[in-house]
C-alpha cells in the first residue's frame, strides 16, 4: 500500500476514471470460447482480460492425489509475462499465484458438489492476459459461469469484487492505479443465494466500522456482477453456443 | 493443511467426540472455546542476526530471524528499503511436512505474516535508504520448528518480537560491518495474528493440530491497537455478521498477544 499523499485518487465523490465510489467498471463475460474445453469463460473487467478454462470431472492423476470420498479441485490461477505495463515478467507460478490459487480453490470448495465424483478430479484454469487491477475477483466470477458451462454441479454461484479504501474514501472495485495508490483493498467472493464470504482477504489498515460498510458494498456490487454471470450463460445457450466472440 | 495423514484420519474419527464436547465449552485439553495455548516469547536466540525470537504457542513453536544485506532498491520506490519474507515448514518439525521446495501452506504463511506487518506500516522502509541504488533489505525468515497447530500466529508473533529485537547494521561506505550495530530498530505498532476456526456450530481460537484437521472454516485475521491490518480465510465459508464478530475477538486476544510482546 502506497498511501500517496500526492496524487487524489477521489475527486469530489468522482474517481480518476469517473466512476463514483461504488461504482463497477464495465464487465462483459462471454462461455463457451475454448471449444477444446469442457466448459471455458472470457471475462473483460475494466482493463482486465482473463481467460478461464475448465476440465473434469476426469480421472484423478496422479492417482495418490485422489479421494475416495469426493473429487479432488485443483485451480491454477496464472499471470501471463505480458499482462501488465511495466516490465516482461516472469513465466510461470510466483508465490502471488501460488497463494491466490490456493484462496480460489478453496473459495470453489464451498460450492461445487465434489461429493458426486469420488476419484475425479476438477481443474480450473485461469490464465490472466492483461491486468488492471483486481485479477483475483474477476478470475473467480469467469470461473464460476466456466463451471456452469461445464454442467459441473454447484449448490450456489460465487460473484467476486474488491473493496478498498483510496484518500481515506472507501470504494468499490478498485484497478490497478487504485490499488497501488490506495491505503487498503480488500478482495471478497460471495455465494449469491446465502451470501456467504467464500474468498476474503484485506491488507492496508481498516476498522471494524469501516469494514461492516465496505461488506455492504461488496454485496451490492455481486448482485450486479452475478446478473451479469447469468446473462452471459443464458445468452449461449439462447444462441445455440453462437456468442459472436471476438478477441 | 496437508495431504490425508493417519493423524488427520484419527482427527475425523474422533469429531463426533470433540462436538459433544465442544457443546459443553469444553476442547479435548481442557481449554475453553476462546483460550490460547500458553503463550511465550524468547528474543535474541540466534547471533548471528540482527534481531530474533522464538514464539510458542502451546507446544507450536516458530522461530522468526530478522536478518539485514544491502539490496537494490525496487525501480518504483528508488528511495525505500526493501522487506521481504519468506517461511520454511521444517520436515523436521512435523511429520505432516515434507522436504521440498515451498508448498502452498509455506508460500500463504510467509504472505500472511508480511501482510499484517506490512499493513501495520511499523517498519518505517524509509529510514533504510543507504545511497544511489542501494538500500537495506531486510529479510524475515520464518521457520517453523514445531507444528502442534496454529502456526501462523505462533509466526507473527516471533516475527513482531524479532522486529522488536533488532538492532540497526553499522553502514561504512555503502556496505554493513557485519557485528557492529547503530541503535535499535523502531517499531511504531505491534501487529499480530489471531487464527480461529469452526467446528460444527463452534468458533475455536488458537486451534490445536488435531482441530485444524477437522476445521470446515479457517479465518486468521491481523490487529494493531486500533486496526484490522491483515486478512485471510482459508478453508469454509463465513457470514457477514460472523466475520465481524470474529474480528472483534481478533482484537480482544491480539490484545492479549501485545501484552506478552510488551514484557
Amino acid at each position: 500500500m502506497g498511501g500517496s499523499k500526492n496524487t487524489k485518487l477521489v475527486i469530489d465523490g468522482k474517481r480518476v476514471d469517473g466512476r463514483t465510489t461504488d461504482e463497477l467498471r464495465d464487465i462483459k463475460i462471454v462461455t463457451g470460447v475454448i471449444p477444446a474445453a469442457d466448459g471455458s469463460a472470457f471475462i473483460e473487467w475494466g482493463g482486465n482480460k482473463i481467460l478461464c478454462g475448465v476440465y473434469g470431472p476426469r480421472e484423478c492423476i496422479p492417482r495418490h492425489g485422489a479421494s475416495p470420498y469426493k473429487a479432488t479441485l485443483k485451480c491454477r490461477y496464472m499471470m501471463s509475462p505480458f499482462s501488465s505495463l511495466e516490465e516482461h515478467g516472469r513465466s510461470g507460478p510466483s508465490r502471488r499465484s501460488t497463494e491466490l490459487s490456493k484462496v480460489i480453490r478453496e473459495a470453489f470448495e464451498n460450492v461445487i458438489i465434489l461429493e458426486r465424483f469420488p476419484n475425479a478430479q476438477i481443474e480450473i484454469y485461469l490464465d490472466v492476459l492483461q491486468a488492471d487491477g483486481g485479477t483475483r475477483t474477476a478470475s473467480l466470477t469467469a470461473a464460476t459461469v466456466a463451471l456452469a458451462n461445464a454442467g459441473i454441479p454447484m449448490r450456489d454461484m460465487v460473484a467476486a469484487v474488491a473493496v478498498g479504501k483510496a484518500d481515506d474514501i472507501l470504494v468499490l472495485d478498485l484497478d490497478k492505479g487504485e490499488d497501488n495508490l490506495g491505503q487498503s483493498d480488500m478482495p471478497v467472493a460471495m455465494s449469491m443465494r446465502d451470501k456467504k464470504l467464500l474468498l476474503i482477504q484485506m491488507d492496508g489498515l481498516l476498522t471494524r466500522e469501516e469494514i461492516a460498510e465496505m461488506l455492504d458494498m461488496v454485496e451490492n456490487g455481486c448482485n450486479k456482477i452475478n446478473t451479469i454471470q447469468v446473462d452471459a450463460l443464458r445468452k449461449h445457450y439462447e444462441n445455440n453456443g453462437e456468442d459472436n466472440f471476438t478477441w | 493443511m496437508g495431504e490425508e495423514t493417519t493423524d488427520k484420519i484419527m482427527a475425523y474419527v474422533r469429531r463426533d467426540v470433540m462436538n459433544e464436547s465442544l457443546n459443553k465449552g469444553i476442547r479435548f485439553d481442557g481449554r475453553k472455546l476462546e483460550d490460547y495455548r500458553e503463550i511465550s516469547v524468547q528474543q535474541s536466540v540466534i547471533r548471528t542476526a540482527e534481531g530474533s525470537a522464538v514464539g510458542k504457542i502451546g507446544e507450536t513453536q516458530v522461530l522468526v530471524a530478522a536478518k539485514f544485506d544491502v539490496v537494490k532498491p525496487f525501480p518504483d520506490r528508488p528511495k525505500q528499503g526493501v522487506m521481504i519474507s519468506n517461511a520454511e515448514l521444517l520436515p523436521t518439525a512435523s511429520p505432516t511436512f515434507e522436504p521440498g521446495p515451498p508448498n502452498e501452506n509455506s508460500i500463504e504463511v510467509a504472505r500472511v505474516v508480511d501482510r499484517a506487518i506490512r499493513s501495520a506500516e511499523c517498519v518505517d522502509l524509509d529510514s533504510f535508504y543507504i545511497e544511489e541504488d542501494k538500500v537495506l533489505g531486510l529479510f524475515l525468515d520464518v521457520y517453523v520448528l514445531n507444528h502442534a497447530g496454529n502456526y501462523t500466529d505462533a509466526a507473527t508473533l516471533a516475527a513482531t518480537a524479532a522486529l522488536l529485537d533488532a538492532k540497526m547494521p553499522k553502514i561504512e561506505d555503502g556496505k554493513i560491518v557485519r557485528g557492529e550495530y547503530e541503535g535499535n530498530l523502531n517499531l511504531t505498532a505491534l501487529p499480530v495474528t489471531t487464527t480461529m476456526i469452526k467446528v460444527g456450530n463452534h468458533w475455536l481460537i488458537d486451534p490445536s493440530q488435531d482441530e485444524e484437521c477437522v476445521a470446515e472454516t479457517e479465518l486468521t485475521i491481523g490487529t494493531t491497537e486500533k486496526h484490522v491490518c491483515a486478512m485471510q480465510k482459508g478453508r469454509g465459508a463465513v457470514g457477514k455478521e460472523e466475520l465481524l464478530d470474529c474480528i472483534d475477538m481478533a482484537f480482544k486476544k491480539g490484545n492479549d498477544l501485545r501484552t506478552i510482546l510488551k514484557r
